[in-house]
């Protein structure tokens, strides 16, 4: 060794290299600025000052490698002792399962279009603090899709319904509604998709998505989920600081950025509720051991601790958005009404539907006193009846569907209190009738309508033929879904059938 | 409003009639009887008698609610065509009757409430 030890130069502080290792902004001097960044200012966004942005992840590539790294050992080690275990065994009953699969196929394949999505804006906002922020959550996100999948993986060697989620994602009917809010959000500007996906979703609502239902995973038994949603949960805490510095440096950089901002806010807060609602059936209809409702879990994580945020955002003239009336109506009805819808089209989704029992029709009616026994326990005990006569019911048609979240039009005129009333809203655009399921999703439609036009809408591609067939058996083929396997009730599936074997009870 | 956009935006639209192959969309829906969850889309020829509807369309999808049995087709029952009271002429096809593409025909029977008497 030649080099003089003794001499070499001190370590960087944690500030210091913190600077180095995030510094990729500089001011171009042959190429335009406008030219490098070509998507940061047409969305009518001001900014004055980039370095303004203060990072709150204060996160350098070496340390997020090494924290990263350390949690995913964790979650490998539990993965691996579940499958060792056969723990799926241990959870509560085959039924949980479908929940995974929803989870599955509807949210996972969401994290890659967040991955694509953070990605993108890393590129094109010409602040470094932004870009360098973004890059971090764009690989969580990543991150997040490949741990789930590994965590689910080991219920795809026994139960159906896992195997073909990625196909899925881009056909079957009801994955439309999530897969059009992440292309709806990727195709707006930089600024747009960070209030859609930075904050609306991951600081108003991931909440509800990631702490019920990792505390449903616990109490059904599924351990191997709630490691995953534990190791998930922290990335997510930081998701929501970057979402909130997002917010609050468009809104200081200049007052006519606000109003702008308050419209995606109710816009997105919208879209991610309607998203939501598969949510609110997996934990009220899904989940074998309840640990909260629906609604209970509306009032906590938006009813206390959303409004207490927007509180904060009052002072730059940011306010509720108008849809939290509405949503705080539904509540009451949310569950019921789309558990119903997937009861009767259960032919046409790759998971099992089932009527709730009488012990969970008791929970129902003690957690949504107003409604349950009035409106919805006679819809399922007239179904059970037909199901004793073998007659389950299975809708044959295709149902309308709103242009803009994609839902079918299940919903009901509960704010102006008819809550039998389907809720019909339409408008005209290019000479041709649209269709909208609330006032809501047609003042999203109307705001940019040349855009949600071009929705594939599935009812909509069936009727024209693109989709493998008129039939729902051809239909089922062009999905990949398997008729008698991977769909239909619950009751008389392979799914039953192996957790029967498993428990002696054939 | 229209879409802000880095450059020409142009609406593509989609769902219009001509991707149907004649025939042209219907949704049907019946008021305040939500055991059918949402009104169904229905890919109709233009020329179609309204009076098909009644025979031939309809039972396809409300013969699953224990009410329809009982429906009777006459003066009691409310229509309305895209958000409009409407009078059908049975004898007359769809498109005489005003019904185009994408209509949303609804139907109100106010004799029958549906289970429970609650409009389900």
């Amino acid at each position: 060794m030649t080099m003089n030890t003794k001499n070499r130069k001190k370590r960087l502080n944690m500030k210091e290299k913190y600077k180095h290792m995030t510094r990729l902004g500089w001011e171009t001097s042959y190429q335009d600025m406008d030219k490098v960044f070509p998507y940061d200012n047409y969305e009518g966004i001001k900014i004055h000052d980039w370095e303004a942005w203060e990072d709150p992840f204060r996160m350098t590539m070496d340390s997020y490698w090494k924290y990263q790294g350390e949690k995913d050992k964790k979650l490998y080690a539990i993965i691996d002792a579940f499958a060792q275990n056969n723990a799926q065994k241990n959870i509560t009953d085959a039924r949980y399962v479908s929940a995974l699969k929803l989870f599955l196929t509807g949210v996972s394949p969401l994290e890659y279009q967040a991955h694509r999505g953070f990605a993108h804006v890393a590129r094109n906002f010409r602040g470094d603090g932004p870009r360098v922020a973004c890059q971090m959550q764009a690989i969580d996100e990543l991150r997040h899709v490949q741990t789930q999948i590994h965590t689910l993986s080991h219920y795809n060697k026994h139960f159906n319904g896992f195997s073909e989620f990625a196909h899925w994602h881009d056909r079957v009917w009801y994955l439309s509604v999530p897969k059009s809010f992440f292309d709806d959000a990727r195709t707006a500007g930089p600024f747009e998709f960070m209030i859609a996906i930075g904050f609306s979703f991951e600081y108003v609502l991931t909440n509800l998505l990631f702490v019920p239902f990792m505390s449903g995973a616990a109490y059904n038994g599924d351990m191997a989920t709630v490691t995953f949603g534990f190791s998930a949960q922290s990335d997510e805490a930081r998701h929501m600081t970057l979402g909130l510095q997002a917010i609050k440096f468009m809104l200081e950089q200049d007052p006519a950025n606000v109003p702008i901002v308050q419209g995606w806010i109710d816009k997105w807060t919208w879209r991610g509720y309607k998203v939501l609602g598969l949510v609110s059936m997996m934990m009220d209809y899904m989940l074998p051991e309840s640990p909260q409702s629906w609604k209970e879990a509306w009032e906590l994580y938006f009813e206390e601790n959303t409004v207490a945020l927007f509180k904060d955002l009052e002072r730059y003239g940011i306010k509720v958005p108008d849809c939290a009336g509405t949503v705080a109506a539904e509540k009451d009805h949310l569950s019921h009404q789309i558990w119903m819808t997937f009861y009767t089209h259960g032919a046409a989704a790759p998971f099992h539907t089932w009527l709730p029992d009488e012990k969970k029709m008791d929970w129902l009616s003690e957690k949504y006193p107003d409604t349950f026994d009035k409106y919805y326990r006679p819809v399922y005990e007239h179904w059970a009846k037909l199901e004793k006569e073998g007659k389950r019911y299975y809708s044959e048609m295709l149902p309308q569907l709103c242009q803009t979240c994609q839902i079918p039009m299940l919903y009901t005129e509960i704010e102006k209190g008819e809550p039998t009333q389907i809720a019909h809203r339409h408008t005209i655009f290019n000479g041709e009738r649209f269709h909208f399921c609330s006032d809501h999703c047609k003042d999203i439609f109307e705001n940019e309508p040349e855009k949600y036009t071009h929705a594939w809408m599935p009812v909509q591609q069936i009727f024209q033929g693109n989709c493998g067939g008129a039939t729902l058996p051809e239909v089922l083929d062009w999905y990949k879904v398997k008729f008698g396997t991977d769909n239909l009730d619950y009751v008389g599936s392979e799914d039953e059938a192996t957790w029967k074997q498993w428990h002696g009870q054939e | 409003m229209a879409v802000k956009s880095i450059g020409k935006y142009e609406a593509k639209m989609m769902d219009a009639v001509e991707n149907f192959h004649g025939n042209q969309l219907v949704y049907i829906g019946w008021d305040k009887h939500r055991l059918i969850n949402s009104a169904m889309a229905f890919p109709l020829p233009p020329q179609m008698p309204f009076g098909a509807l009644l025979s031939d369309v309809m039972p396809m999808c409300y013969k699953d609610h224990p009410d329809f049995e009982q429906v009777v087709w006459d003066d009691s029952i409310i229509w309305n065509l895209n958000g409009e009271l409407f009078v059908p002429d049975v004898e007359k096809s769809l498109q005489d009757n005003g019904i185009d593409h994408k209509s949303i025909l609804r139907f109100e029977t106010p004799n029958l409430t549906g289970l429970n008497g609650v409009g389900m």
